[in-house]
């Protein structure tokens, strides 16, 4: 008999070119995704006079720069030529480029499934750490730095060791407010920010089912916050009915073929992981962070915590991160003042996204300013249609073209120094936001309760008799 | 990439906990030509005031010939941003020594001779307590994997491939050209057992 096989051994044994006596594989990839932040792997190959191998399998997005308004009349230069010098490398290889005023532009993460891109069985590389997002689709999805992207530019490969396995089953049924984002924010804040490091992530059960493939998407892109390099969903109906149909996926026989594959991706039933975490759905609550550290994660109605009470190990981080915060150890989450809010990133800027924002804002007006960027230009439109672009203007909110945004603020949406801002984002750092700015990261919905209150709060009260 | 198996050098405690990649080099300066060097960006917000002046009381900044920082747990997390490796080799540094890395921080660091060597918690910490708020030197042998800093000896975990790595100072692309016979045999075996991994012609 064979032995029983994880997703994980599946999808590297179907990469694998080669291994190396000391156990590192040369893996094929599939799909090479680059962005403004590529220029220095387009330099490398320059350098070396090497061509890009397989331009067809390589395409290049306009997002961490994307500007969000007045796109057509950039007047920061350095911006202009960071967007400028991947139109000359996308030109130069031959590149397909989601240029600003492509209707196909996003965020790269975004694109990808939504071109059909981003497929089950694939191996996917982006000089990007949430790269993990498209393991939602059961797909081989990792982030890689410049050197390594210059190499899979060069060779449409990428050297790897196989990371171990690591399975996070969430049974029981979600309760009613709470998101694929509160699951991530409780795994992250349960095992730390390094607790998957070295491992693969595959989430399972039934919690997980259940989610919609935006959802997925959302789980799968916080697992570098946990320290997971790799993040993956196994592929079911719920999967082949998001991509059957979208430009870039299969057609006709090939269709077919597809998924009679892709049902086999799934980790075999008595496969053994390295790790397993059990988490039981019911008891997670929507949860913000209150720190600097996606660890730092605290269900809505519970208090900051006291470095003098906490462990030891933790307490200096625990203090340095109430500091730059500004908040103080036994306060309530709920009840912070926010200065502003943001929705959208690779992380929860998708449609599921601002319909459950537009949910809770619905007739409300906000009582903070903020900027809602959805993920790509196609989830623009679709908002469009459906009006959800009226219900956010008409709470008060601007309502802006699409790209990385405030997520990093490498286009010029900052948070100023020492404000306070609900965020539907992935990283809560010191300064990502904008030097000095404060981060608090939830859901789009949790964004929007914030909103509306003007300080942090339970989104559920807000969601009672609406249409979600 | 030039290789290199033995270090003597100065080392620095920066002992807080997940030093991320954002805090390593703030994403305002990633737009800049890795020619014009990325040293005067490493942990900018933490070394610089808002005006650009220097904290004289910041580690590095007392000590700025240090090559060697012996950090806290989960050190690199974060972002892919190989410029987080750039600014940290700009600015002469040649091994960071902590308990954890960023996973991708790590692999990028192999990959510009910057060792990332992992030793745990508490001799990481003795490490720190010797050193204090001061510079000490320490001798670093990849061949061995071990490490001398005041007294302390102590062997550091590393990838066997990645040491060979930083020992060569080997380039991957030159390595994996050599296999391109098996890669084309790769691609049109892929192609026939799973036509569907090629994008569908643009409708």
């Amino acid at each position: 008999m064979t032995r029983a096989r994880t997703m994980l051994d599946k999808l590297w044994a179907a990469h694998e070119v080669l291994r190396r006596e000391d156990g590192v594989s040369l893996l094929w990839v599939d799909r090479h995704l680059v962005h403004e932040g590529s220029h220095h792997a387009f330099a490398k190959i320059k350098e070396r006079g090497l061509p890009v191998a397989e331009p067809d399998l390589t395409f290049a997005v306009v997002d961490h720069y994307a500007p969000t308004r007045d796109r057509m009349r950039i007047a920061d230069p350095q911006i202009a030529r960071m967007i400028e010098t991947l139109r000359t490398n996308a030109r130069a290889h031959a590149i397909r480029l989601y240029d600003l005023d492509d209707p196909g532009q996003g965020i790269v993460h975004v694109v990808g499934p939504e071109e059909g891109l981003t497929l089950p069985g694939l191996l996917i590389n982006c000089g990007d750490s949430h790269t993990s997002t498209h393991g939602a689709f059961g797909a081989l999805a990792f982030g890689i730095g410049a050197t390594e992207v210059a190499h899979v530019l060069a060779t449409q490969t990428v050297w790897q060791r196989k990371p171990k396995s690591m399975r996070i089953t969430v049974d029981g049924e979600l309760g009613f407010g709470v998101t694929a984002k509160d699951i991530a924010l409780s795994w992250i804040a349960r095992l730390g920010t390094g607790g998957a490091q070295g491992h693969a992530v595959e989430y399972a059960g039934r919690a997980i089912r259940g989610l919609s493939m935006e959802g997925r998407m959302t789980l799968c892109n916080l697992s570098i916050e946990g320290g997971a390099r790799f993040g993956m969903v196994a592929p079911d109906q719920t999967t082949f009915d998001y991509l059957e149909g979208r430009r870039a996926a299969p057609k006709g026989t090939d269709w077919d073929r597809a998924i009679a594959d892709w049902a086999d991706l799934s980790s075999d039933p008595h496969a053994v992981f390295d790790r397993e975490i059990v988490l039981d759905a019911s008891e997670i609550a929507p949860t913000a962070t209150w720190g600097t550290s996606p660890e730092q994660a605290l269900p809505i109605n519970a208090t900051i915590p006291d470095p003098a009470t906490a462990d030891p190990a933790k307490a200096e981080a625990l203090r340095a991160a109430l500091d730059y915060m500004g908040l103080s150890a036994g306060d309530m989450l709920e009840g912070t003042p926010v200065d502003q809010v943001f929705i959208g990133s690779c992380t929860n800027g998708r449609i599921e996204d601002l319909r459950a924002a537009a949910a809770v804002l619905k007739g409300r007006k906000a009582k903070v300013p903020g900027l809602i960027s959805p993920g790509s230009a196609r989830i623009k439109a679709q908002a469009e249609a459906e009006g959800l672009d009226a219900v956010f203007t008409s709470a008060g909110l601007e309502w802006a073209a699409s790209g990385c945004s405030m997520c990093v603020g490498m286009n010029g949406d900052l948070v100023a120094e020492g404000k306070r801002c609900a965020s539907s984002t992935n990283r809560n750092f010191k300064g990502r936001q904008g030097r000095g700015a404060r981060t608090h990261l939830m859901s789009p919905a949790m964004v929007a309760a914030a909103a509306v209150a003007g300080a942090i709060t339970d989104v559920r009260p807000l969601l009672e008799g609406r249409q979600v | 990439m030039a290789g290199w198996s033995q270090l003597d050098g100065m080392a620095l405690s920066l002992p807080q906990a997940n030093v991320d990649t954002d805090q390593l080099i703030p994403a305002r300066f990633m737009s800049v030509p890795r020619s014009e060097g990325y040293g005067a960006y490493l942990l900018h917000d933490m070394r610089r005031d808002a005006d650009g002046t220097l904290r004289p009381d910041f580690p590095l900044n007392r000590f700025p010939q240090a090559d060697v920082l012996v950090a806290g747990r989960n050190f690199g997390s974060g972002s892919s941003r190989e410029a987080a490796v750039y600014a940290l080799v700009d600015a002469g540094i040649r091994a960071v020594i902590a308990p954890s890395f960023g996973d991708i921080f790590a692999s990028n660091a192999v990959n510009n001779g910057l060792l990332p060597a992992r030793l745990d918690e508490a001799t990481c910490t003795r490490l720190q307590d010797a050193l204090a708020d001061g510079t000490g030197p320490v001798r670093i042998d990849l061949d061995a994997q071990r490490i001398v800093l005041d007294g302390i000896e102590a062997a550091f975990d590393l990838d066997a491939s990645w040491r060979m790595k930083l020992i060569n100072g080997w380039d991957d692309i030159d390595l994996t050209r050599n296999h391109g016979p098996q890669i084309a045999a790769y691609k049109e075996q892929r192609s026939q057992t799973a036509p569907w991994a090629w994008p569908a012609a643009a409708d």
